[in-house]
Protein backbone atom coordinates (compact mmCIF):
# COMPACT_ATOMS: atom_id res chain seq x y z
CA UNK A 1 0.00 0.00 0.00
CA UNK A 2 1.55 3.46 -0.90
CA UNK A 3 1.20 6.37 1.38
CA UNK A 4 3.40 9.22 2.79
CA UNK A 5 5.47 8.64 5.27
CA UNK A 6 5.58 11.40 7.47
CA UNK A 7 9.91 12.26 8.50
CA UNK A 8 9.60 15.40 10.85
CA UNK A 9 7.37 17.95 11.65
CA UNK A 10 4.77 15.83 14.43
CA UNK A 11 4.65 18.64 16.72
CA UNK A 12 1.58 20.96 15.18
CA UNK A 13 -2.29 20.34 16.47
CA UNK A 14 -4.23 17.72 14.98
CA UNK A 15 -7.19 18.20 12.57
CA UNK A 16 -10.09 16.09 12.17
CA UNK A 17 -11.70 15.04 9.34
CA UNK A 18 -13.94 12.57 6.85
CA UNK A 19 -12.80 10.52 4.09
CA UNK A 20 -15.36 8.67 2.44
CA UNK A 21 -17.33 8.83 5.87
CA UNK A 22 -14.34 7.73 7.44
CA UNK A 23 -12.89 9.72 10.12
CA UNK A 24 -9.45 10.58 9.89
CA UNK A 25 -6.80 12.86 11.64
CA UNK A 26 -3.89 14.71 10.17
CA UNK A 27 -2.13 17.79 11.08
CA UNK A 28 -2.37 21.17 10.63
CA UNK A 29 -0.21 22.42 7.83
CA UNK A 30 -0.63 19.33 6.17
CA UNK A 31 -2.59 20.15 2.47
CA UNK A 32 -5.35 17.96 1.77
CA UNK A 33 -3.67 15.74 -0.69
CA UNK A 34 -0.60 15.05 2.48
CA UNK A 35 -3.30 14.04 4.55
CA UNK A 36 -5.46 11.86 2.16
CA UNK A 37 -1.96 10.13 1.32
CA UNK A 38 -0.84 9.64 5.24
CA UNK A 39 -4.29 7.96 5.75
CA UNK A 40 -3.42 5.63 2.79
CA UNK A 41 -6.60 7.20 0.42
CA UNK A 42 -6.45 7.60 -3.08
CA UNK A 43 -7.70 10.97 -4.14
CA UNK A 44 -10.51 10.00 -7.05
CA UNK A 45 -11.39 7.81 -10.17
CA UNK A 46 -10.63 9.15 -13.10
CA UNK A 47 -13.30 9.92 -15.06
CA UNK A 48 -12.23 8.51 -17.97
CA UNK A 49 -12.25 4.47 -16.38
CA UNK A 50 -8.88 4.23 -16.07
CA UNK A 51 -8.52 3.67 -12.19
CA UNK A 52 -7.58 5.76 -9.56
CA UNK A 53 -5.76 8.70 -9.10
CA UNK A 54 -3.76 10.23 -6.52
CA UNK A 55 -2.58 13.60 -7.89
CA UNK A 56 0.69 14.21 -9.59
CA UNK A 57 2.68 17.70 -9.78
CA UNK A 58 1.90 19.18 -6.09
CA UNK A 59 2.63 22.68 -7.27
CA UNK A 60 -1.03 22.89 -8.84
CA UNK A 61 0.24 22.65 -12.22
CA UNK A 62 -1.30 18.94 -13.16
CA UNK A 63 -4.56 19.28 -11.93
CA UNK A 64 -4.62 15.71 -11.15
CA UNK A 65 -5.50 16.43 -7.29
CA UNK A 66 -9.19 17.73 -7.94
CA UNK A 67 -11.41 16.43 -5.17
CA UNK A 68 -15.05 16.30 -4.23
CA UNK A 69 -16.55 17.17 -1.30
CA UNK A 70 -19.50 15.59 0.68
CA UNK A 71 -21.26 19.09 -0.60
CA UNK A 72 -20.67 18.71 -4.18
CA UNK A 73 -18.04 21.47 -3.90
CA UNK A 74 -14.27 20.44 -5.72
CA UNK A 75 -10.75 21.54 -4.03
CA UNK A 76 -7.61 21.32 -5.57
CA UNK A 77 -6.13 19.12 -3.15
CA UNK A 78 -2.39 20.30 -3.43
CA UNK A 79 -3.18 23.84 -3.13
CA UNK A 80 -5.60 23.35 0.00
CA UNK A 81 -4.79 23.15 3.41
CA UNK A 82 -6.75 20.38 5.37
CA UNK A 83 -9.35 21.90 7.51
CA UNK A 84 -11.46 20.32 10.65
CA UNK A 85 -14.81 19.02 9.78
CA UNK A 86 -14.21 18.74 5.86
CA UNK A 87 -15.68 15.85 3.99
CA UNK A 88 -14.13 13.96 1.24
CA UNK A 89 -15.51 11.63 -0.90
CA UNK A 90 -13.30 9.91 -3.47
CA UNK A 91 -15.94 8.18 -4.87
CA UNK A 92 -18.78 10.67 -5.85
CA UNK A 93 -22.19 9.07 -5.91
CA UNK A 94 -23.24 9.50 -9.47
CA UNK A 95 -26.82 8.80 -10.84
CA UNK B 1 7.60 61.59 -14.55
CA UNK B 2 5.94 59.58 -12.50
CA UNK B 3 6.88 55.78 -12.25
CA UNK B 4 5.65 53.44 -14.91
CA UNK B 5 3.34 50.53 -13.79
CA UNK B 6 5.19 47.22 -13.99
CA UNK B 7 3.95 43.93 -12.62
CA UNK B 8 6.22 41.04 -11.54
CA UNK B 9 4.25 37.33 -12.06
CA UNK B 10 5.93 34.74 -9.93
CA UNK B 11 7.91 35.43 -6.58
CA UNK B 12 10.53 32.97 -7.17
CA UNK B 13 14.20 33.84 -6.95
CA UNK B 14 13.93 35.92 -10.42
CA UNK B 15 10.69 37.32 -9.38
CA UNK B 16 12.00 38.82 -6.24
CA UNK B 17 15.19 39.91 -7.40
CA UNK B 18 13.47 42.05 -10.35
CA UNK B 19 10.96 43.90 -7.85
CA UNK B 20 13.95 44.36 -5.39
CA UNK B 21 16.01 45.98 -8.53
CA UNK B 22 13.01 48.16 -9.35
CA UNK B 23 11.88 49.02 -5.90
CA UNK B 24 15.41 50.71 -5.48
CA UNK B 25 14.72 51.86 -8.98
CA UNK B 26 11.74 54.28 -7.42
CA UNK B 27 9.38 51.90 -8.81
CA UNK B 28 6.57 49.90 -6.81
CA UNK B 29 5.81 47.05 -8.41
CA UNK B 30 2.62 45.01 -8.36
CA UNK B 31 4.10 41.33 -7.31
CA UNK B 32 1.61 38.84 -8.47
CA UNK B 33 2.34 34.93 -7.23
CA UNK B 34 0.15 31.88 -7.16
CA UNK B 35 2.19 30.34 -3.96
CA UNK B 36 0.87 31.05 -0.49
CA UNK B 37 4.47 32.65 0.20
CA UNK B 38 7.04 33.55 -1.64
CA UNK B 39 10.13 31.77 -2.70
CA UNK B 40 9.00 30.11 -5.89
CA UNK B 41 9.31 26.02 -5.87
CA UNK B 42 12.70 25.89 -5.36
CA UNK B 43 13.21 28.06 -2.02
CA UNK B 44 9.05 27.31 -1.22
CA UNK B 45 8.53 28.09 2.40
CA UNK B 46 6.97 25.76 5.06
CA UNK B 47 3.56 26.59 6.29
CA UNK B 48 3.53 28.43 9.24
CA UNK B 49 4.03 25.77 12.56
CA UNK B 50 6.78 23.54 10.96
CA UNK B 51 10.01 24.04 13.13
CA UNK B 52 12.79 22.66 10.59
CA UNK B 53 15.73 25.58 10.12
CA UNK B 54 16.76 26.99 6.88
CA UNK B 55 19.86 24.38 6.91
CA UNK B 56 17.41 21.47 7.05
CA UNK B 57 15.27 22.83 4.59
CA UNK B 58 17.70 23.81 1.84
CA UNK B 59 20.83 21.93 2.64
CA UNK B 60 23.84 23.59 0.46
CA UNK B 61 21.60 26.86 -0.89
CA UNK B 62 20.98 28.17 2.98
CA UNK B 63 21.86 31.16 2.85
CA UNK B 64 20.53 32.01 -0.42
CA UNK B 65 17.22 30.58 0.55
CA UNK B 66 17.39 33.19 3.66
CA UNK B 67 18.66 36.05 1.38
CA UNK B 68 16.04 35.83 -0.87
CA UNK B 69 13.34 35.17 1.88
CA UNK B 70 14.26 38.20 4.08
CA UNK B 71 14.77 40.55 0.77
CA UNK B 72 11.10 39.85 -0.10
CA UNK B 73 9.65 40.64 3.26
CA UNK B 74 11.91 43.96 3.76
CA UNK B 75 10.13 44.59 0.41
CA UNK B 76 6.62 44.16 1.96
CA UNK B 77 5.87 47.70 2.14
CA UNK B 78 7.42 48.87 -1.12
CA UNK B 79 5.47 46.89 -3.41
CA UNK B 80 1.83 45.68 -4.28
CA UNK B 81 1.96 41.96 -3.55
CA UNK B 82 -0.94 39.66 -3.92
CA UNK B 83 -0.16 35.76 -2.93
CA UNK B 84 -2.79 33.10 -3.42
CA UNK B 85 -3.10 35.09 -7.43
CA UNK B 86 -3.09 33.39 -10.45
CA UNK B 87 -2.51 35.62 -13.48
CA UNK B 88 -4.77 33.85 -16.03
CA UNK B 89 -5.40 36.03 -18.98
CA UNK B 90 -3.63 39.28 -20.71
CA UNK B 91 -5.60 41.53 -22.82
CA UNK B 92 -3.97 44.87 -24.96
CA UNK B 93 -2.35 46.60 -21.32
CA UNK B 94 -3.69 44.34 -18.66
CA UNK B 95 -3.31 41.30 -17.14
CA UNK B 96 -6.05 39.58 -15.58
CA UNK B 97 -5.88 37.72 -12.32
CA UNK B 98 -8.02 36.24 -10.05
CA UNK B 99 -7.97 36.05 -6.06
CA UNK B 100 -10.32 34.00 -4.19
CA UNK B 101 -12.95 33.62 -7.01
CA UNK B 102 -12.75 37.83 -7.89
CA UNK B 103 -11.18 38.64 -11.21
CA UNK B 104 -9.74 42.00 -12.24
CA UNK B 105 -7.76 43.64 -14.21
CA UNK B 106 -4.36 45.48 -13.67
CA UNK B 107 -3.63 47.96 -16.23
CA UNK B 108 0.66 47.98 -16.84
CA UNK B 109 3.15 49.44 -18.69
CA UNK B 110 6.09 46.80 -18.54
CA UNK B 111 5.57 43.18 -16.84
CA UNK B 112 8.35 40.84 -16.14
CA UNK B 113 7.47 37.29 -16.85
CA UNK B 114 9.28 34.82 -13.97
CA UNK B 115 6.43 32.06 -14.39
CA UNK B 116 9.22 29.47 -13.46
CA UNK B 117 9.29 25.95 -14.87
CA UNK B 118 7.32 22.55 -14.27
CA UNK B 119 8.58 18.55 -14.53
CA UNK B 120 8.97 17.99 -18.31
CA UNK B 121 7.30 14.59 -18.38
CA UNK B 122 8.20 11.41 -20.51
CA UNK B 123 4.90 9.20 -20.13
CA UNK B 124 5.04 5.36 -19.46
CA UNK B 125 2.79 2.54 -19.01
CA UNK B 126 1.68 2.57 -15.37
CA UNK B 127 2.52 6.41 -14.71
CA UNK B 128 -1.10 6.96 -13.66
CA UNK B 129 -0.79 4.67 -10.96
CA UNK B 130 -1.10 6.19 -7.41
CA UNK B 131 2.24 6.40 -5.61
CA UNK B 132 4.11 8.00 -8.86
CA UNK B 133 4.96 11.42 -8.30
CA UNK B 134 6.83 13.85 -10.40
CA UNK B 135 10.40 14.62 -9.11
CA UNK B 136 9.11 18.12 -8.32
CA UNK B 137 6.01 16.95 -6.45
CA UNK B 138 8.74 14.25 -4.86
CA UNK B 139 10.69 17.19 -3.57
CA UNK B 140 7.73 19.96 -2.12
CA UNK B 141 5.99 16.63 -0.24
CA UNK B 142 9.44 17.10 1.71
CA UNK B 143 10.08 20.54 1.65
CA UNK B 144 6.66 21.85 2.17
CA UNK B 145 5.38 18.74 4.12
CA UNK B 146 8.04 16.96 5.84
CA UNK B 147 6.58 13.77 3.96
CA UNK B 148 8.29 11.25 2.16
CA UNK B 149 5.68 10.16 -1.06
CA UNK B 150 6.30 6.32 0.33
CA UNK B 151 8.51 4.33 2.18
CA UNK B 152 11.00 2.73 -0.49
CA UNK B 153 10.62 5.36 -3.27
CA UNK B 154 12.68 4.70 -7.22
CA UNK B 155 13.54 7.45 -8.58
CA UNK B 156 13.49 7.73 -12.76
CA UNK B 157 14.27 9.74 -15.33
CA UNK B 158 16.72 12.21 -16.04
CA UNK B 159 18.37 15.59 -14.97
CA UNK B 160 20.34 17.07 -12.17
CA UNK B 161 17.06 17.13 -9.88
CA UNK B 162 16.68 13.38 -9.92
CA UNK B 163 19.82 13.12 -7.74
CA UNK B 164 19.24 16.24 -6.29
CA UNK B 165 15.76 14.47 -4.50
CA UNK B 166 17.26 11.60 -4.02
CA UNK B 167 19.89 12.34 -1.79
CA UNK B 168 17.65 14.60 -0.06
CA UNK B 169 15.17 11.59 0.39
CA UNK B 170 18.02 9.55 1.91
CA UNK B 171 19.05 12.70 4.44
CA UNK B 172 15.65 12.88 5.46
CA UNK B 173 15.38 8.97 6.38
CA UNK B 174 13.52 7.62 3.47
CA UNK B 175 14.67 4.55 1.73
CA UNK B 176 15.56 4.74 -2.47
CA UNK B 177 15.36 2.09 -4.08
CA UNK B 178 17.06 2.82 -7.10
CA UNK B 179 18.34 6.18 -9.33
CA UNK B 180 17.77 5.21 -12.66
CA UNK B 181 18.68 7.59 -15.04
CA UNK B 182 18.05 6.96 -18.99
CA UNK B 183 20.62 9.24 -19.75
CA UNK B 184 23.82 7.65 -19.89
CA UNK B 185 27.90 8.68 -18.19
CA UNK B 186 28.96 9.17 -21.95
CA UNK B 187 26.80 12.20 -22.11
CA UNK B 188 27.76 13.38 -18.68
CA UNK B 189 31.56 13.34 -20.31
CA UNK B 190 31.08 15.36 -23.19
CA UNK B 191 29.15 18.07 -21.20
CA UNK B 192 32.16 18.45 -18.62
CA UNK B 193 33.90 21.04 -20.72
CA UNK B 194 30.03 23.11 -20.38
CA UNK B 195 29.81 21.99 -16.80
CA UNK B 196 33.37 23.58 -15.79
CA UNK B 197 31.71 27.09 -16.42
CA UNK B 198 30.46 26.57 -13.04
CA UNK B 199 33.18 24.56 -11.09
CA UNK B 200 31.05 25.15 -7.50
CA UNK B 201 27.40 23.61 -9.19
CA UNK B 202 29.13 20.73 -10.71
CA UNK B 203 31.25 19.78 -7.52
CA UNK B 204 28.16 20.00 -5.79
CA UNK B 205 26.50 17.47 -8.66
CA UNK B 206 29.23 15.27 -8.12
CA UNK B 207 28.80 15.35 -4.41
CA UNK B 208 25.54 13.88 -4.82
CA UNK B 209 26.34 10.97 -6.78
CA UNK B 210 29.30 10.41 -4.45
CA UNK B 211 26.64 10.40 -1.67
CA UNK B 212 24.05 7.89 -3.01
CA UNK B 213 27.14 5.63 -3.83
CA UNK B 214 28.37 5.85 -0.24
CA UNK B 215 25.00 4.88 1.05
CA UNK B 216 25.25 1.69 -1.50
CA UNK B 217 22.18 2.82 -3.77
CA UNK B 218 21.28 1.43 -7.40
CA UNK B 219 22.34 3.90 -10.03
CA UNK B 220 21.59 2.76 -13.57
CA UNK B 221 22.27 5.51 -16.34
CA UNK B 222 21.45 4.65 -20.10
CA UNK B 223 18.00 2.44 -19.07
CA UNK B 224 15.16 2.32 -20.67
CA UNK B 225 11.56 2.53 -18.79
CA UNK B 226 9.24 -0.27 -19.64
CA UNK B 227 6.39 -0.12 -17.12
CA UNK B 228 5.16 1.00 -13.40
CA UNK B 229 3.43 -1.80 -12.18
CA UNK B 230 0.61 -2.14 -9.57
CA UNK B 231 0.32 -4.51 -7.12
CA UNK B 232 -3.13 -5.83 -5.90
CA UNK B 233 -4.45 -3.07 -4.25
CA UNK B 234 -3.71 -1.07 -7.67
CA UNK B 235 -1.23 0.95 -5.90
CA UNK B 236 2.63 1.02 -7.68
CA UNK B 237 4.59 -1.82 -6.64
CA UNK B 238 6.90 -2.25 -9.14
CA UNK B 239 9.37 -0.78 -11.66
CA UNK B 240 10.69 -2.61 -14.82
CA UNK B 241 13.22 -1.24 -17.07
CA UNK B 242 15.84 -2.22 -19.21
CA UNK B 243 19.31 -1.79 -18.27
CA UNK B 244 22.21 0.00 -20.53
CA UNK B 245 23.37 -3.84 -21.52
CA UNK B 246 19.79 -4.95 -22.70
CA UNK B 247 19.08 -6.94 -19.82
CA UNK B 248 15.17 -6.25 -17.84
CA UNK B 249 15.99 -5.06 -14.13
CA UNK B 250 12.58 -5.07 -11.82
CA UNK B 251 12.77 -2.54 -8.88
CA UNK B 252 9.94 -3.23 -5.91
CA UNK B 253 8.75 -0.39 -4.43
CA UNK B 254 5.80 2.10 -3.11
CA UNK B 255 6.24 5.01 -4.68
CA UNK B 256 8.29 6.30 -7.99
CA UNK B 257 9.43 9.99 -8.50
CA UNK B 258 9.99 11.08 -12.56
CA UNK B 259 11.18 13.18 -14.38
CA UNK B 260 13.12 14.63 -17.40
CA UNK B 261 14.78 17.95 -16.32
CA UNK B 262 12.71 21.07 -16.39
CA UNK B 263 10.43 22.86 -19.01
CA UNK B 264 9.56 26.52 -19.26
CA UNK B 265 6.10 27.98 -17.89
CA UNK B 266 5.42 30.16 -21.30
CA UNK B 267 1.55 30.29 -21.43
CA UNK B 268 1.56 34.31 -20.26
CA UNK B 269 4.62 35.44 -22.91
CA UNK B 270 2.78 33.44 -25.67
CA UNK B 271 -0.70 35.18 -24.46
CA UNK B 272 1.28 38.46 -24.84
CA UNK B 273 2.29 37.23 -28.76
CA UNK B 274 6.00 37.26 -27.73
CA UNK B 275 8.10 35.33 -30.62
CA UNK B 276 9.49 32.11 -29.46
CA UNK B 277 12.33 29.97 -30.89
CA UNK B 278 12.94 26.38 -31.15
CA UNK B 279 16.29 25.40 -29.10
CA UNK B 280 17.19 22.35 -30.73
CA UNK B 281 19.65 20.94 -27.86
CA UNK B 282 16.85 20.78 -25.43
CA UNK B 283 14.09 20.27 -27.89
CA UNK B 284 12.26 23.31 -25.35
CA UNK B 285 10.25 26.50 -27.12
CA UNK B 286 10.86 29.53 -25.30
CA UNK B 287 10.23 33.31 -26.00
CA UNK B 288 13.40 34.83 -27.75
CA UNK B 289 14.84 37.10 -25.31
CA UNK B 290 18.16 39.50 -26.05
CA UNK B 291 20.66 39.17 -22.98
CA UNK B 292 18.64 41.21 -20.57
CA UNK B 293 15.57 39.47 -21.15
CA UNK B 294 13.39 41.47 -23.36
CA UNK B 295 10.98 40.07 -25.79
CA UNK B 296 9.49 40.84 -29.01
CA UNK B 297 6.71 42.65 -27.36
CA UNK B 298 7.66 45.93 -26.23
CA UNK B 299 7.29 46.52 -22.16
CA UNK B 300 7.74 42.46 -22.43
CA UNK B 301 10.33 40.73 -20.49
CA UNK B 302 11.01 37.48 -19.03
CA UNK B 303 13.47 36.00 -16.08
CA UNK B 304 14.53 32.70 -15.08
CA UNK B 305 13.56 29.12 -15.50
CA UNK B 306 9.98 30.35 -17.15
CA UNK B 307 12.34 31.05 -20.62
CA UNK B 308 15.52 28.56 -20.38
CA UNK B 309 16.13 26.15 -17.67
CA UNK B 310 19.28 27.19 -16.02
CA UNK B 311 18.32 27.14 -12.51
CA UNK B 312 17.44 29.56 -9.54
CA UNK B 313 21.31 30.97 -9.49
CA UNK B 314 21.01 32.09 -12.71
CA UNK B 315 17.17 32.97 -12.18
CA UNK B 316 18.34 35.83 -9.61
CA UNK B 317 21.02 37.28 -12.32
CA UNK B 318 17.69 37.33 -14.94
CA UNK B 319 15.20 39.08 -12.53
CA UNK B 320 18.20 41.54 -11.88
CA UNK B 321 18.31 42.49 -15.59
CA UNK B 322 14.98 42.02 -16.52
CA UNK B 323 14.25 44.72 -14.24
CA UNK B 324 17.10 46.93 -15.43
CA UNK B 325 16.12 46.80 -19.14
CA UNK B 326 12.25 47.65 -18.15
CA UNK B 327 13.52 50.90 -15.79
CA UNK B 328 16.11 51.97 -19.06
CA UNK B 329 13.15 51.24 -21.52
CA UNK B 330 10.12 52.72 -18.88
CA UNK B 331 11.92 54.49 -16.68
CA UNK B 332 15.00 56.56 -17.99
CA UNK B 333 14.28 59.75 -16.56
CA UNK B 334 15.32 57.91 -12.81
CA UNK B 335 18.79 58.36 -11.14
CA UNK B 336 19.12 54.57 -10.86
CA UNK B 337 18.44 54.28 -14.74
CA UNK B 338 21.50 56.03 -15.49
CA UNK B 339 23.85 54.42 -12.71
CA UNK B 340 23.38 50.99 -13.60
CA UNK B 341 26.07 50.62 -16.46
CA UNK B 342 28.44 48.88 -14.36
CA UNK B 343 26.46 46.20 -12.42
CA UNK B 344 24.50 45.31 -15.84
CA UNK B 345 27.86 44.64 -17.39
CA UNK B 346 28.88 42.04 -14.03
CA UNK B 347 25.47 40.49 -14.31
CA UNK B 348 25.72 39.87 -17.67
CA UNK B 349 29.03 38.42 -17.74
CA UNK B 350 27.85 36.18 -15.00
CA UNK B 351 24.49 35.08 -16.69
CA UNK B 352 26.57 34.07 -19.55
CA UNK B 353 28.60 31.52 -17.65
CA UNK B 354 25.10 30.32 -15.85
CA UNK B 355 24.33 30.03 -19.64
CA UNK B 356 27.31 27.80 -20.72
CA UNK B 357 26.44 25.67 -17.63
CA UNK B 358 23.10 25.27 -18.71
CA UNK B 359 24.16 24.63 -21.90
CA UNK B 360 26.20 21.55 -20.32
CA UNK B 361 23.31 20.15 -18.12
CA UNK B 362 20.71 19.80 -21.32
CA UNK B 363 23.92 18.23 -22.93
CA UNK B 364 25.15 15.81 -19.84
CA UNK B 365 21.04 14.92 -19.28
CA UNK B 366 19.80 14.87 -22.88
CA UNK B 367 15.87 14.54 -23.28
CA UNK B 368 15.51 11.30 -25.04
CA UNK B 369 13.11 12.36 -27.59
CA UNK B 370 13.70 9.05 -28.84
CA UNK B 371 12.22 6.85 -25.94
CA UNK B 372 9.27 9.30 -26.48
CA UNK B 373 8.95 7.99 -30.49
CA UNK B 374 9.12 4.99 -29.35
CA UNK B 375 6.34 4.64 -26.21
CA UNK B 376 3.88 1.88 -27.22
CA UNK B 377 0.43 2.35 -28.53
CA UNK B 378 -1.61 1.36 -25.17
CA UNK B 379 0.64 3.82 -22.80
CA UNK B 380 -1.36 6.73 -21.56
CA UNK B 381 -0.18 10.16 -23.01
CA UNK B 382 -2.47 12.51 -21.72
CA UNK B 383 -3.18 12.27 -17.72
CA UNK B 384 -5.84 14.60 -18.10
CA UNK B 385 -8.06 12.92 -20.56
CA UNK B 386 -6.51 9.23 -20.67
CA UNK B 387 -5.57 9.82 -24.57
CA UNK B 388 -3.47 6.89 -25.37
CA UNK B 389 -0.14 7.65 -27.72
CA UNK B 390 -1.60 5.61 -30.57
CA UNK B 391 -4.73 7.89 -30.69
CA UNK B 392 -1.86 10.71 -31.39
CA UNK B 393 -0.72 8.60 -33.86
CA UNK B 394 -4.09 7.88 -35.19
CA UNK B 395 -4.40 11.96 -35.71
CA UNK B 396 -1.46 11.85 -38.27
CA UNK B 397 -1.98 8.72 -40.05
CA UNK B 398 -5.47 8.26 -40.02
CA UNK B 399 -6.82 12.16 -40.10
CA UNK B 400 -3.51 13.61 -41.45
CA UNK B 401 -3.20 16.32 -38.43
CA UNK B 402 0.37 17.85 -39.71
CA UNK B 403 1.08 19.49 -36.69
CA UNK B 404 0.27 19.73 -32.99
CA UNK B 405 -2.44 22.26 -32.95
CA UNK B 406 -4.81 19.62 -35.11
CA UNK B 407 -3.65 16.71 -33.27
CA UNK B 408 -5.06 18.34 -30.11
CA UNK B 409 -8.31 19.51 -32.01
CA UNK B 410 -8.42 15.96 -33.12
CA UNK B 411 -7.90 13.76 -30.30
CA UNK B 412 -7.88 16.44 -27.33
CA UNK B 413 -3.78 15.73 -26.66
CA UNK B 414 -2.94 19.06 -25.11
CA UNK B 415 -6.55 20.37 -24.31
CA UNK B 416 -7.56 18.72 -20.92
CA UNK B 417 -7.15 20.37 -17.63
CA UNK B 418 -2.96 20.51 -17.75
CA UNK B 419 -2.76 22.56 -21.30
CA UNK B 420 -0.25 20.33 -22.58
CA UNK B 421 2.29 21.15 -19.54
CA UNK B 422 2.63 16.93 -18.85
CA UNK B 423 1.99 15.38 -22.35
CA UNK B 424 3.06 18.12 -24.55
CA UNK B 425 6.62 17.28 -24.91
CA UNK B 426 6.70 13.91 -25.46
CA UNK B 427 3.24 14.55 -27.73
CA UNK B 428 5.69 17.02 -30.01
CA UNK B 429 8.04 13.83 -30.41
CA UNK B 430 5.74 11.15 -31.32
CA UNK B 431 4.15 12.97 -33.80
CA UNK B 432 7.64 14.09 -35.42
CA UNK B 433 8.44 10.57 -35.82
CA UNK B 434 5.36 9.31 -37.43
CA UNK B 435 5.01 12.36 -39.65
CA UNK B 436 9.04 12.17 -40.75
CA UNK B 437 9.54 15.92 -39.62
CA UNK B 438 11.83 17.40 -37.32
CA UNK B 439 10.74 18.34 -33.47
CA UNK B 440 9.94 22.32 -34.70
CA UNK B 441 8.56 20.95 -37.66
CA UNK B 442 5.15 19.77 -35.86
CA UNK B 443 4.80 23.13 -34.53
CA UNK B 444 4.18 24.23 -30.90
CA UNK B 445 1.44 23.87 -28.44
CA UNK B 446 -0.49 27.46 -28.48
CA UNK B 447 -1.28 28.91 -25.09
CA UNK B 448 -5.05 29.27 -24.39
CA UNK B 449 -6.55 31.48 -21.47
CA UNK B 450 -7.29 30.58 -18.91
CA UNK B 451 -3.54 29.12 -18.30
CA UNK B 452 -5.07 27.14 -15.74
CA UNK B 453 -8.75 26.10 -14.64
CA UNK B 454 -10.90 28.95 -13.13
CA UNK B 455 -13.24 28.33 -10.41
CA UNK B 456 -16.40 27.92 -11.61
CA UNK B 457 -17.81 30.80 -9.18
CA UNK B 458 -15.45 33.33 -10.57
CA UNK B 459 -16.76 36.83 -11.09
CA UNK B 460 -15.49 40.21 -12.10
CA UNK B 461 -14.67 42.41 -9.42
CA UNK B 462 -17.07 45.14 -10.43
CA UNK B 463 -19.87 42.33 -10.01
CA UNK B 464 -19.13 41.38 -6.59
Amino acid sequence: MNRFVRLAEHDRAEIRFRIDGRGVTALEGDTLLTAMRLNGFILRWSEFSDGPRAGFCLMGACQDCWVTTAEGGRLRACSTLVANDLSILTTPEVE
Amino acid sequence: MTAPRIIVVGAGPAGIRAAQTLVEAGVRPVVIDEGEASGGQIYRRQPNGFKRDFRQLYGTEHRRARDLHETFDALREKMDYRPRTLAWNLSEGALHIVHNGISNAVPFDGMILATGATDRLLPVRGWTTPGVYSLGASQIALKAQACAIGRRVVFIGTGPLLYLVATQYLKAGAEVAAVLDTSAFGHRLAALPLLLARPDALAKGLALIAQLRLAGITMLTGIRPIAIEAGADRNVARVHVRDARGRDRNFMCDAVAMGYHLRPETQLADLARCDFSFDPATHLWSPMTDAMGRTSVRGIYVAGDGVKISGADAAEIAGRLAAHAAIADLHSAHPAGRGAEGSVKKLLTSHRRMDRFRRGLAKGFPWPAHLAEALPDDTILCRCESVTVGSLRMAATALGAPEVNRAKAFVRVGMGRCQGRFCGPASAEILAAVLGKSTDGVGRLRGQAPVKPLPIATVPEDAS
